[in-house]
């Protein structure tokens, strides 16, 4: 309907009488079809100047994500490179016996990866689900390199007792098929039992589900400190007259311009146990010399640090929607009645919410990612989710477990922000 | 008018003098008394101290020196929301996120008023303003002249003796700027409030006032009815802001009593009345309406001196006529003359003698 309005449109012409009225131009042409020809060009100018970013996020963004997702529930370590046991799977439902045929098909696999030197992936694919087995994996294929002799289960008995394992055959099982919610499931504490129901795993095992809740806990804290904090300084940068402001400003953004190791070295500095805070502590005797606190390498680090650093994405946007804010509103407030408490409950701050909702989304979302902060300062009861992410990435090199956890992290930040569409609306939302 | 008002003294400003930067006064020495039920108008160009006043008497601004009465009460140290006074804002400042009815139930709620008294005084102030069915909008969905409202009707619901009113029409477009300063001027009449108005538009100062303050310089120049405004500017400042103006140089040649004769710097003689000075000889600035200037002999006094005139354009403005002329080497010398039948019809480049009554003239201070 907008598009009747464009200027671009040609003269109307109204074809009288008729149910069916068509508006044509003055030509005689249907309307819509010179509008379209009209306003294609424009278009066609709006794509190309969007086009550069378009690639570049596709690029960048969708495709990596994309991938991370498909890695999150498809591993085919075990089911690429142990093809005949894999079919044997295939063929036979859960619940069937393990029979000579499956004993045959995995030793001619195992010899098969072993020539293939991909024995290595095979045994780490299945000590993702059954911990300690990556050894019996290459350990077996050093030994299989000229085959085994038939009876297959008890050569492979012979070479390793530890085959003779339920535990392992299921892992293998659910190992044959590349697709799997496995890592899903490992990410929410949770486990396949021997019947194939799902359960809680044992409770010295269970970590992410701690680590989802300290997320979360730990950034809505840091998301009420940036506010408690923030909320003064932009209501003085939007007040101060503008020389003030801009002074003030830039100490704000100072953090902005330094690099972020360099921010959280300083602070472990100030907080460490023989740190800067605590040196005054002892030195007023607020705290005795043996009774230092211990303020970094812990949660309250996590939480001082990253206060510190996200502090500017909550001030920002509050900023920009306080300076719009007219003074007379508050005045308007007084004169009628309220005092200067009631002034700022009830007709100050409501307009602020809109930058407040900003602010906090994005603090919000930054500090449920954040990585290295936590990883710095946080000692270990300071890590998030996101620690546990880069060790799976760099350490255990269990990439599709990393990409689960991720996976669970960003479905629960969209859910966020959807529950937020839905409470203040994203239209509200003003970044600046 | 005059003695109907300001002798009961219900605002007063006493010796107050403000400064904002402790070096220069914005307001100097401002003595003023408004009595009950007056509408009073500060007037004057921008940065003349007329707002910082209205903003002292609102408490948003602190006096410097000099205290302010309210009823015969310090009102220096009351802070705003305790004096009381209903307070319309130029940009309205309707509370945005909050419906008409939420705006006008505020000022009721913050003092505590009952659900039932709140509901009958909200439909009896929307009424009022003919709002009535507005209640459930959001300022955003108003017009410019119905947020107007809906600001005027929020000021006036918890019935304050005296409103304040800061450029309320300056976001309005003409003919509603003229509908509203009539319903302004009749509320008030028929509440019988105090209204102090503050604005810079003269045409809306004459139309509403019973008296006009204007401001220039930090000082009151001026504080009279506005027909005494118009027709008897008491120095050039006054005479220049309000109204058009024809201003002639001279020095005085001859005093009698009031009435007095100038030598314009060109050699003409004119008639004025010497309104600030003080003797023959003194400069003088001599100020004449431009509907006071008169070109047929028989509606001039029949002594009156007159001087040589060449038109140079004639505007028809529908209502009158408008003309331009050169007199005494001024290029902008104004003539308005009345449209009626048979006027006789002036010619660019025609040359007439014009003269006037002469009251009409007044000789000032020199600027």
């Amino acid at each position: 309907m907008q598009n009747a309005l464009d200027p671009h449109a040609a003269i109307v012409t109204e074809a009288s009488g008729g149910a069916a009225t068509l508006l044509t131009t003055a030509d005689g042409q249907p309307l819509a079809r010179a509008l379209a020809r009209s306003s294609a060009r424009a278009r066609r100018r709006a794509f190309l100047l969007v086009a550069p970013l378009l690639l570049f996020v596709v690029v960048t963004f969708v495709i990596p994500i994309g991938q991370m997702l498909h890695r999150s529930m498809y591993n085919a370590g075990f089911a690429d490179n142990m093809p005949q046991v894999s079919a044997w799977f295939q063929e036979n439902p859960a619940g069937t016996p393990i029979d000579e045929a499956a004993w045959g098909a995995l030793a001619a696999d195992l010899q098969l990866a072993a020539g293939n030197r991909t024995i290595g992936i095979v045994g780490t694919r299945i000590n993702y689900d059954v911990p300690g087995t990556r050894s019996l994996f290459t350990s077996t294929g050093r030994k299989a390199r000229d085959g085994f002799p038939p009876p297959y289960r008890d050569s492979l008995i012979e070479a390793d007792a530890k085959w003779d394992n339920p535990t392992l055959w299921r892992a293998m099982r659910s190992a044959s098929s590349a697709y799997t919610a496995n890592f899903y499931l490992s990410s929410l504490d949770r486990t396949r039992d021997d019947d194939g129901k799902i359960t809680t795993v044992p409770e010295r095992q269970q970590v992410y589900v701690m680590l989802f809740k300290r997320t979360l806990w730990l950034s809505l804290a840091i998301t009420g400190m940036t506010f408690l904090l923030g909320f003064p300084i932009a209501h003085l940068l939007a007040t101060l007259p503008m020389r003030k402001s801009n002074l003030l400003m830039i100490l704000v953004l100072l953090p902005f311009w330094t690099s972020l190791l360099v921010r959280t070295t300083a602070w472990m500095v100030l907080l460490q146990q023989q740190g800067v805070l605590n040196d005054i502590f002892v030195w007023l005797g607020v705290v005795g010399p043996d009774g230092r606190l211990q303020m970094i390498y812990n949660r309250t680090g996590t939480i001082i640090a990253m206060t510190h650093i996200l502090l500017p994405f909550m001030i920002l946007p509050l900023y920009s929607v306080m300076r719009t804010i007219n003074p007379s509103y508050v005045r308007a407030a007084r004169s009628l009645g309220a005092t200067s408490w009631t002034a700022f409950r009830r007709v100050y701050f409501p307009q602020t919410l809109p930058g407040l909702g900003a602010g906090a989304l994005l603090v919000f979302i930054l500090a449920v990612g954040y990585y290295i902060t936590p990883a710095l300062v946080g000692g270990s009861t300071g890590q998030l989710i996101s620690n546990m992410i880069a060790m799976h990435m760099t350490e255990t090199l269990n990439w599709s477990m990393a990409a689960a956890l991720a996976a669970l992290l960003l479905g629960g930040v969209l859910v966020l922000y959807w529950v937020y569409d839905r409470l203040v609306g994203i239209d509200n939302l003003k970044l600046g | 008018m005059t003695t109907a008002f300001g002798n009961d003294g219900f605002v007063v400003f006493d010796h107050v003098q403000k400064s904002y930067d402790g070096q220069t006064l914005v307001v100097k020495d401002l003595n003023l008394s408004i009595g009950k039920g007056e509408f009073l108008t500060m007037l004057g160009p921008s940065g003349s101290g007329k707002t910082t006043c209205l903003m002292m008497l609102a408490g948003f601004e602190t006096a410097t020196h000099g205290e302010i009465r309210l009823d015969g009460r310090n009102i220096n140290d009351v802070p705003p929301h305790k004096r009381g006074i209903g307070m319309v804002f130029q940009n309205y400042a309707l509370f945005p996120h909050m419906t008409v009815g939420e705006n006008l139930a505020f000022p009721l709620e913050v003092r505590g008023m009952g659900k039932a008294e709140r509901e009958s005084r909200i439909i009896r102030a929307l009424d009022m303003v003919q709002m009535g069915k507005f209640r459930n909008r959001r300022p955003a969905q108003l017009s410019g002249g119905q947020q107007q409202r809906i600001a005027l009707a929020r000021a006036l619901v918890f019935d304050p003796q005296l409103v304040l009113m800061d450029e309320p029409l300056g976001a309005l477009d003409k003919q509603l700027r003229e509908h509203m300063q009539y319903e302004i001027k009749s509320l008030h009449d028929s509440l019988g409030i105090t209204v102090v108005y503050v604005t810079h538009d003269q045409g809306e100062a004459l139309t509403m006032s019973d008296r006009i303050a204007v401001f220039n310089d930090g000082r009151i120049q001026q504080l009279a009815p506005p027909s005494v405004l118009y027709e008897q500017p008491e120095n050039s400042f006054v005479a220049g802001f309000i109204g058009e103006n024809n201003k002639l140089l001279g020095t005085i040649e001859k005093m009698d009593g009031a009435r007095a004769v100038v030598r314009l710097t060109t050699g003409e003689l004119i008639d004025a009345t010497a309104v600030n000075v003080s003797g023959i000889g003194q400069r003088t600035l001599v100020s004449i309406r431009p509907e006071r200037v008169e070109f047929k002999p028989e509606l001039m006094p029949s002594d009156a001196h007159t001087i040589d005139a060449q038109v140079r354009d004639v505007i028809y403005m529908g209502d009158i006529l408008r003309a331009r002329m050169t007199v005494a080497g001024s290029e902008d010398f104004v003539m308005k003359f009345r449209n009626t039948l048979g006027q006789t019809r002036l010619e660019p480049g025609q040359r007439i003698r014009i003269g006037w009554h002469p009251q009409d003239a007044r000789a000032l201070d020199p600027v």
